[in-house]
């Protein structure tokens, strides 16, 4: 395609909804630089006063799992169930803990 | 990403996997193994909606600096830019399946990719924007709710924020039309040809019959559609008769009837020859609403071009002065 | 004048450059270099829409006579409009509405920080929340302008020629007259003669970042105080007032 190289980058956004809560992410834009980045999506992110603060990251720099890696990354993890409060056995007697 | 499959066995038990999981409600995130099928189906349907919401600001903006209030002038404004949103959210879904937007837009620009042909229709009186968001977006609100469920993870996302920010749309909409339909005889007969001129391309909005669909089946197994076309249509009228009855105003369509037996409303039929017509691009607009886009894309390149100069500029500037 | 039509004449003052510029805004609708940037307009816009409101709404009080802020935005001829002459100017190319903003955006700032302490209490408190929106303003457009020229050559002498087009209307922004004097006195208004240097100021650090030359213009041209206009504004009226004033019984 003619354009692409010209393209302004990709950003993927997250917005903290209300202090107490983790930044969630929220979609994309683009950007030419960070400033811009951050301003765009106050425009096109909190239009309805859906934030109290924003993260916005290059997509480029977001490195991520992959589905492949699944299996390795997450299985493991299914058969240690002395991780979980449930694996234990307290008698009720002793009360809540 | 898609994984190279040579063996077709291989390929059958992805398959297999990949409905599985459909059935089984689960959605599809970006980086999962999928049918290269609904991959493209997925990018087709989404960027065509993504290019509905950006050409649809173009009918609305051309009452823009013609509102007759304040008030209107600010709840347009604020609707319209929500429009530029739900593009920006759809785009960005689609991102997710390794298109560019650039991509997209070329493909909008040359007339590969179709958007929907309802904003082919000119707006000739301000209840024509009454009558958009009555009609207009009352039908596709009817579509975008059943596709809050779809399967694609990014795609349901961005429609349950559609969604929520849409509700607005319609009521304000229904507003413009009751507010002209009470007013001066004037008023009421520019609600009346407002109506008339939209009720059928808003049918139309739903898309063929669902005989006549040709990605139908395949879709409603993938779960990217939730609802056959007809079903939504109906949908839409059997809520939308009463809306206008409440107006005092006349649906355009003599065949309308309630059916007693069937619990809805038995209808005319769309003139699918003017369908055609339009989506094959010889509706009043097309040209000019292509060419706005077009003109309003080539003629920012060298604010986008600047922009990203500027960047280049900065970092280079940064990096000289950590050396 | 009475002390009531001096205010009433002040409120237009401000309050129809919200008017006039959130229109020009308008145009842009569908046409912006970038779909983020449209929303970023769009903001601006509505903001300005909001601002008119307020202050057109409080002016049709003051006046008493049964004009709203409808009445005051559709029914007047460009001899009764009170915005600055740039604001009504037309959009040209990105470039311009950008300079034309920064111009507007960096003054509006300065006036309303000083009418937030003014003794009018609903000037003060519609000034204090239009502030808010305000700063962004100058940040979006300041922002804009350093990008354009520090940005190609294309751009920089694109955004120098907008510059310079517009720069002959800012000295009005300043001028002070008996108006302007009265509500000074009054404790209302904000002696915009004052707001000049702090202007030229911040105006010449963005210029410098932007590596763009201060418009070396010699031009000025006023009016827009005794409703002496461009002729751009009354083809604007002619487009915003069309409905209300052809079917005058209508309301919407």
């Amino acid at each position: 395609m003619s354009n692409t190289a010209s393209e302004l980058p990709l950003y993927e956004v997250f917005i903290r909804s209300k202090n107490g809560l983790h930044h969630k992410h929220v979609g994309s834009l683009h950007a030419s630089d960070d400033e811009m980045a951050l301003t765009n999506a106050r425009d096109v992110y909190t239009r309805r006063s859906e934030g109290v603060s924003i993260w916005v990251v290059k997509t480029d720099n977001v490195v991520a799992s992959q589905p492949e890696d699944k299996a390795s990354f997450y299985d493991p993890n299914d058969d240690k169930m002395y991780r979980h409060p449930t694996f234990y056995n307290i008698p009720d007697e002793v009360g809540h803990m | 990403m898609v994984s190279p499959v040579t063996d077709d066995r291989e390929e059958i038990a992805l398959n297999e996997a990949f409905q599985a999981k459909v059935d089984a409600e689960l959605k599809i995130e970006p980086k999962d193994w999928m049918p290269e099928g609904y991959r493209r189906t997925l990018i087709r349907q989404m960027s065509q909606h993504a290019h509905s919401e950006v050409v649809g600001m173009l009918p609305e903006g051309n009452w823009l600096t013609r509102a007759p209030s304040l008030k209107r002038k600010g709840v347009l404004m604020a609707k319209i830019q929500d429009e530029g949103g739900h593009g920006l959210y759809l785009y960005s879904a689609a991102e997710t399946l390794g298109i560019s937007r650039d991509e997209m837009y070329e493909q909008l620009h040359t007339g590969k990719a179709k958007y929907s042909s309802i904003f082919n229709y000119p707006t000739l009186n301000w209840a024509d924007v009454g009558a958009i968001g009555w009609l207009v977006d009352g039908a596709a609100i009817t579509n975008q709710i059943a596709l809050c469920r779809c399967s694609y993870g990014p795609y349901a996302r961005a429609m349950v924020k559609v969604c929520k920010e849409e509700s607005f749309h319609q009521r304000q909409g229904y507003e413009i039309m009751m507010v002209m339909a009470e007013g001066t005889k004037e008023q009421k007969a520019m609600a009346q040809d407002a109506l008339n001129r939209w009720w059928w391309p808003a049918l139309m909005m739903f898309g063929p019959h669902d005989s006549e669909s040709t990605h139908s089946t395949q879709n409603m197994k993938w779960k990217i559609k939730r609802t056959s076309n007809d079903e939504l249509r109906q949908r839409f009228i059997d809520a939308t008769v009463p809306q206008a009855e409440y107006l005092d105003l006349t649906i355009p369509d003599d065949k309308l009837k309630w059916n007693e037996e069937k619990q809805s409303y038995d209808w005319g039929e769309i003139d699918w020859d003017e369908f055609a017509n339009v989506v094959a691009g010889n509706g009043l607009c097309n040209r000019e609403r292509l060419q706005t886009r077009r003109d309003a894309h080539d003629g920012g390149k060298w604010v986008r071009d600047a922009a990203l100069a500027y960047a280049e500029k900065r970092k280079k500037r940064a990096a000289k002065q950590a050396a | 004048m009475t002390d009531k039509e001096m205010l009433f004449e002040y409120l237009l003052r401000l309050g129809d450059n919200c008017v006039i510029l959130s229109q020009r805004l308008a145009e842009w609708c569908g046409k912006a270099p970038v779909l983020e940037e449209e929303m970023a307009l769009m903001n601006v816009g509505l903001d300005l829409v909001g601002q008119a409101r307020l202050i057109l709404d409080y002016a049709g009080k003051v006046e008493g006579a049964g004009r709203d802020e409808d009445k005051l935005a559709y029914h007047r001829d460009a001899q009764d409009w009170r915005n600055l002459l740039l604001v009504e100017q037309p959009n040209g190319d990105f470039a311009v509405t950008m300079a034309r903003q920064l111009y507007f955006d960096l003054f509006q700032q300065l006036q309303f920080e000083a009418l937030v302490k003014s003794k009018d209490q609903t000037i003060s408190e519609i000034a204090a929340k239009s502030l808010k929106e305000i700063k962004y303003h100058v940040r979006h457009s300041s922002d804009w302008v350093i990008r354009l020229g520090d940005g190609t050559d294309e751009s920089h002498e694109r955004m120098q020629n907008a510059l310079d087009q517009l720069w002959g209307f800012t000295p009005e922004m300043f001028d002070m007259d008996a108006v302007e004097q009265a509500m000074v006195d009054a404790g209302i208004g904000v002696d915009v003669s004052t707001l000049r240097d702090e202007w030229d100021a911040r105006i010449n650090a963005i210029l410098t970042e932007a590596t763009l030359k201060r418009p070396d213009v010699t031009w000025e041209v006023r009016g827009s105080r005794e409703g002496k206009h461009s002729e751009h504004l009354g083809y604007l009226l002619a487009e915003m007032q069309f409905l209300p004033r052809a079917y005058p019984d209508a309301s919407w």
